[in-house]
């Protein structure tokens, strides 16, 4: 089917007319037949990112925005050709779903043969023929999500946008759907858009992740940079479970409450004081008297596929790590604790004051 | 036997209530097809006085639905789009603004049909045509139609619906005939049933508004009351009984139809 284009952002800002700056002038580049996810907070801006590219807001002056070189800044959303998937739906409740999913076609003034042929590849690729005739009142949450991908991608759309498409739903469906629409959207070869609070959704479906936070852009990069290098403290601590530590630096090592860790590999210069971060999953528990960096256990819980543990006395504030969950453990405990080579991330100072 | 008393107490107060409204109500109905009412029943009955009546009224009849229809057509074109506004659009003006549009409802209808006269009387064909009685009926009942068609709005997220439709390509006019109204059916049903209703029985303003050749059925009624003979008048009320009775169930069925399906998730 379609590849999409490519989109490239210039200086796109929105100020809304009370004064408040929602999008600080953004760069930004997407490749043709990309996944982009933006990933943040509540407010953080990124559903007015997606807002202005879709056309449903219009940018400050100064900016531009372009589809395959061709500047759409101005361009109505009527006619910029884009595949909307909204939170709520927004499933037209007095048609039926194969008149939802034909509306852009009929908007089109596409013959009704033609649009009938596109509503069943549409109906067909998203498994949903048998709701055809139904009233959107007669569907599931599940069903609706389908209908309105199905809808928004029966345009052959330059670019799909989603806004928290799976939110709405409860958790097991998430998990279901989130791996069919990471098919679809794969197969498809469409340049896409997802917004999502949610960084497990935007790990499984994104080629890159934009991180966002009060209204730009924090960090962009592969799931796996943004996990493994996080920029700051704040992406650092968004995208997952992180130990944030902070010590002194003396004799190449990163002295801490119990013990010290060896900086070697980090590239860290003569810094006097130093923050780093760990992933919980990348320390292994070992016995004290083999360790140089130890602490107390204060709290485990046993999560089935792995569990939980805190350790206070290692570091000024407790470090959670997570275990496999075929070791005895109490609380009292005294444990010696081992990151994993190379999973020591120095955290740039500046990038932490806001 | 003592535990039916209260329920004994609670149905005799109900019939007698029933019968205080509905016992006039029956006897005016009565002596409109009684032949004397001074005699009463004995006298036997007759249509006599309804086709009497028809002669004598029909016009006013025909102009009584003739001024429903067109004030319906009026509330219809403008109250619609004024209700999608105000829900579109919340802010200080519009509430403003719906408050001025109300206004008519609480000040006298003999008040705004004196300042009518006072603004248009000087138009003199406006004046002396039906339109005029129109255009009365519609000031008087805008408010019903934009308060039915907003609240039916308000309770869908019309806004998203309509992104929905702009990013598959609907311009706003299409948006509108195809989105909007639809989903505001329920609203503009249970609005014109209101505006019809209201028009057909709307005595204060007409009475001010009209001429001896735009009377209305409310007026004529007044005119037969105070003019022709009992049975006359008792015909004529049993006219309007069954002209209006229909538009009220009718009211009264989309009501609960409306209310069924806000019940729904």
């Amino acid at each position: 089917m379609t590849a999409g284009v490519s989109i490239e952002l210039k200086g796109i800002a929105k100020t809304y007319a009370g004064g408040v700056q929602a999008l600080k002038p953004t760069d930004l580049a997407v490749a043709r037949g990309e996944t982009l996810v933006f990933l943040g907070p509540s407010g953080c801006g990124k559903t007015t990112c997606l807002r202005l590219i879709a056309g449903l807001e219009m940018p400050d002056p100064n900016g531009s925005l372009s589809f395959d070189g061709e500047d759409v800044t101005r361009t109505e959303i009527e006619d910029r050709n884009v595949g909307m998937v909204f939170q709520s739906y927004a499933l037209f409740p007095n048609m039926s779903v194969a008149e939802n999913i034909g509306y852009g076609l009929k908007v089109r003034k596409i013959a009704p043969a033609e649009r009938d042929r596109r509503v069943r590849e549409m109906l067909a690729l998203c498994g949903i023929e048998a709701l055809s005739e139904r009233a959107i009142d007669q569907l599931s949450g599940g069903q609706r999500q389908r209908v309105a991908l199905a809808r928004a991608v029966a345009i052959r759309p330059r670019v799909l946008l989603l806004d928290e498409p799976l939110t709405a739903l409860d958790a097991a469906l998430r998990e279901r759907l989130r791996g069919e629409l990471d098919q679809l959207l794969r197969s498809l070869g469409i340049t896409s858009i997802y917004v999502t609070h949610d960084q497990a959704e935007a790990m499984a479906l994104g080629d890159r992740i934009v991180v966002m936070r009060q209204g730009a852009i924090a960090q962009i990069g592969a799931p796996r940079d943004i996990y493994f290098r996080p920029a700051s403290r704040f992406v650092a601590e968004f995208v997952g479970a992180a130990n944030v530590l902070s010590g002194e630096v003396r004799d190449g090592s990163l002295h801490l409450e119990g013990g010290k860790l060896a900086l070697a590999g980090t590239g860290v210069g003569h810094d006097r004081s130093l923050m780093v971060m760990l992933r919980p999953e990348s320390i292994r528990l070992i016995a004290p008297d083999q360790a140089v960096w130890r602490g107390r256990i204060s709290a485990v819980s046993f999560l089935g596929d792995r569990q939980r543990v805190t350790v206070t006395g290692a570091a000024a504030q407790p470090v959670t790590v997570e275990p496999g969950n075929d070791l005895e453990l109490a609380i009292g405990d005294l444990v010696g604790l081992d990151p994993a080579p190379g999973s020591l991330v120095v955290i740039p100072k500046e990038t932490d004051s806001a | 036997m003592r535990r039916r008393l209260p329920f004994m107490l609670a149905l005799s107060l109900t019939l007698l209530t029933a019968m205080f409204l509905v016992v006039p109500a029956l006897m005016s109905m009565l002596a409109g097809v009684t032949s004397v009412y001074a005699r009463g029943i004995s006298s036997g009955l007759t249509t006599e006085w309804i086709i009497e009546v028809w002669r004598l009224y029909a016009d006013t009849i025909w102009r009584s639905i003739l001024i429903a229809l067109l004030t319906l057509l009026a509330t219809l074109l403008i109250g619609v789009p004024v209700a999608y506004a105000f829900v579109v659009n919340p802010s200080r003006f519009t509430r403003i603004l719906d408050e001025i549009m109300t206004l008519p409802l609480a000040v006298p209808g003999l008040a705004v049909a004196l300042a009518m006269l006072q603004l248009y009387g000087g138009f003199t064909d406006f004046r002396r045509s039906s339109l005029f009685i129109v255009a009365g009926h519609v000031v008087f009942t805008l408010p019903f139609m934009v308060r039915a068609v907003a609240a039916t709005l308000s309770a869908v997220d019309i806004r998203t619906l309509e992104e929905g439709a702009a990013s598959l390509g609907a311009r706003p006019l299409r948006r509108f005939l195809d989105i909007v109204v639809p989903a505001a059916m329920p609203g503009i049903l249970a609005g014109s049933l209101m505006v019809v209703t209201l028009s057909i029985g709307e005595f204060n303003l007409t009475w001010m508004l009209h001429t001896p050749l735009t009377k209305t059925l409310p007026v004529g009624l007044a005119d037969s009351y105070a003019s022709m003979r009992l049975e006359i008048a008792s015909a004529y009320t049993l006219v309007f009984f069954i002209m209006i009775m229909p538009l009220l169930i009718a009211m009264q069925i989309a009501a609960r139809a409306n209310a069924g399906k806000e019940a729904l998730p």
